[in-house]
């Protein structure tokens, strides 16, 4: 993973998301999520996005990580555009490009914790002995390297979602993306959290950006967007 | 950890559904592998006997006996070096059930034709001068504990009685499918312990020019075709094959059976593979969302599915095979009964198959499966 030389180029625009729209069709009827969706994240930045549920925001950060196309629009990661690569090309991009947090963790229960970190890392080129030394250097980031070898089932909650967070920086991706990662924790795994994930950013310039309905989970962020009936503000 | 290695953890999350399954496939493989060797046995017991010598029994069925006159006539025939005779005795030791084949032989002659039959104890000439003398497959010496020189007395059916011989002679076939569990003795103890009413139950004629056999054989036929006993005389390779089958509907069974215990494990193993990707939508999204394409996790959810049958279908063949090695209890009925290589071969490309197929649905599922949605749905 790389270090603060990386929060160095603060400013480049990473993300741009223009004129995006997304609708669904239920029956003959089309369901407007958001239109007209406009928005640029700069490198280095740790955003929270924040609006009631059904408002639209997992679905843009779905978007955004490649898992979900939109209806028109386009999104530009690093100069890539990903809304006009096929499926094979957007799994190998996101491979590379995005760490994703789960609200729940979903860590595999058959894996230990260094395992479920190394998933990434397997479909690399790395060997088994850079792919370890990754591994520990992500628990170590997390604080867990003495629970490498424990199995999900073993961890707290609060350790679980570090192991995700592990996962999620372990192949070194360009964006973090969190969809509410303190909404299964309580307050204290919850501030854990947060601290990581701020530490992630100002110690080694990862933009994140986390969906979250917690005020006090947003206040960490360095911005905070509002997405409501599909309108996204900031 | 490997995608190897994820797989194998993969299978280890059920631990007793993937034995069970697992288990199943043994079963059903060492089936295939004991039904199948029934198969090939049957086959290559047709292939068993000689060109070269001709078998003439009655026209009327092999149940009917020869005159004894006809040994003459058929040593006269242009072609036909020598002549023997034989009958079959089914008697019993012990136990009716225990059953080994026994024939009455014309000795001085029918040996000689019989290069097969290679003695390992004792000798021919020891045997020649006892009426009551037998010569015994090392298998049956082995089954049930015999001993050269020992007194053997058999139970008779067809010819009532106890029946009293001395081993003088054992031998080992140097083709496996002659059989190692045979009983030979003198024909001439036979006839006169009946007064003389058995009389020979088939000749066996060793030729001077076996590529005549068609001809000579035809020729004994139509010479015979107006006598008391009229013939049918064929190669001992056809009279072997004849043999062979009226177990032909058995082959068909076992084969049968065979297919619908494949089909029966293919929906084992299919169901279990659906079970197994069903409960786990949510690891194969969080696994795309992590970036392995469709074709990798199509690749991981049929690797598993192959694993369980390829490991399974080993495992089962093996067991058949060792099983049915050497002297088995199937090689009394079928002599040189064992599960072969290319059986081996062949049950691997099938539990490879079975494996591919019962995997082929989960996997594409899972290949196809939408992230967003299955997210959604374990949220």
């Amino acid at each position: 993973m790389s270090h603060p030389s990386k929060a160095s180029t603060n400013g480049k625009v990473l993300v741009e998301i223009r004129d995006l729209a997304k609708v669904y069709r239920r029956g003959g009827e089309a369901i407007r999520v958001f239109e007209n969706v406009n928005l640029e994240i700069r490198q280095g930045e740790f955003l929270a996005l924040m609006g009631p549920s059904g408002s639209g925001k997992s679905t843009l950060l779905n978007i955004l990580a490649g898992l979900d196309t939109p209806t028109s629009g386009s999104v530009v990661v690093d100069g890539q555009e990903i809304t006009r690569m096929n499926g094979k090309r957007l799994a190998a991009w996101r491979s590379n490009h995005i760490g994703f947090i789960f609200q729940f963790y979903n860590l595999l229960p058959v894996l230990t914790a260094a395992q479920n970190v190394e998933l990434p890392l397997l479909l690399t080129s790395l060997s088994k002995k850079q792919r370890r030394e990754h591994v520990m250097t992500a628990l170590g980031i997390v604080g867990l390297t003495d629970r490498s070898e424990h199995f999900p089932g073993q961890l707290s909650g609060g350790q679980q979602q570090r192991v995700g967070i592990a996962r999620a920086v372990v192949s070194d991706p360009t964006i973090i993306l969190g969809d509410e990662p303190t909404g299964d924790l309580d307050a204290a795994s919850g501030k854990e959290i947060l601290d990581l994930l701020e530490r992630l950013s100002t110690e080694f310039g990862k933009t994140i950006l986390m969906v979250t309905h917690d005020a006090h989970a947003a206040e960490r962020a360095q911005a905070t967007m509002h997405m409501d009936k599909g309108v996204l503000s900031r | 950890m490997t995608l190897s290695g994820l797989v194998w953890a993969n299978l280890r999350r059920n631990k007793k559904r993937t034995v069970l399954t697992m288990l199943s496939v043994v079963v059903a493989f060492f089936l295939f592998g004991t039904l199948r060797s029934v198969i090939t046995t049957l086959d290559k017991a047709s292939e068993v006997g000689s060109e070269g010598r001709l078998i003439v029994s009655s026209a009327s069925g092999i149940t009917f006996l020869l005159p004894q006159a006809h040994a003459n006539r058929l040593q006269s025939v242009d072609g036909v070096k020598s002549v023997a005779w034989a009958n079959w005795f089914g008697g019993y030791y012990q136990n009716p059930n225990d059953f080994f084949a026994q024939f009455a032989i014309k000795a001085d002659t029918y040996l000689p034709m019989y290069p097969e039959i290679a003695i390992t104890a004792g000798s021919v000439d020891e045997f020649m001068r006892e009426r009551t003398g037998a010569i015994i497959g090392a298998g049956l010496i082995k089954k049930y504990g015999w001993q050269l020189g020992q007194k053997v007395t058999l139970k008779g059916t067809f010819m009532p009685g106890d029946w009293e011989f001395n081993i003088r002679a054992v031998y080992t076939p140097s083709d496996p499918a002659f059989g190692d569990e045979i009983m030979l003795f003198h024909y001439e103890y036979l006839y006169e312990r009946t007064g003389g009413e058995i009389t020979p139950g088939w000749f066996v004629l060793e030729l001077n020019r076996p590529d005549r056999a068609g001809d000579i054989a035809a020729g004994i036929d139509a010479q015979f075709k107006n006598s008391v006993g009229p013939t049918k005389t064929q190669t001992e390779r056809a009279w072997n094959a004849g043999f062979v089958t009226m177990w032909g509907n058995i082959g068909f069974l076992v084969g049968a059976i065979g297919t619908a215990v494949f089909f029966a494990i293919l929906f084992v193993a299919a169901n279990t593979m659906m079970m197994a990707v069903r409960e786990r939508i949510g690891e194969i999204a969080v696994l795309k969302t992590l970036g392995f394409g469709n074709g990798t996790v199509f690749g991981l959810v049929l690797a598993e599915s192959v694993l369980i049958t390829v490991l399974g279908g080993f495992l089962g063949l093996l067991l058949a095979r060792t099983a049915f090695l050497g002297r088995n209890a199937l090689s009394a009925f079928f002599p040189g009964f064992g599960v072969t290589g290319g059986t081996i071969i062949l049950g691997l490309v099938m539990a490879l198959a079975l494996g591919l197929v019962s995997g082929a649905v989960p996997a594409i599922q899972s290949a196809r499966l939408s992230v967003v949605s299955a997210l959604r749905r374990v949220a």
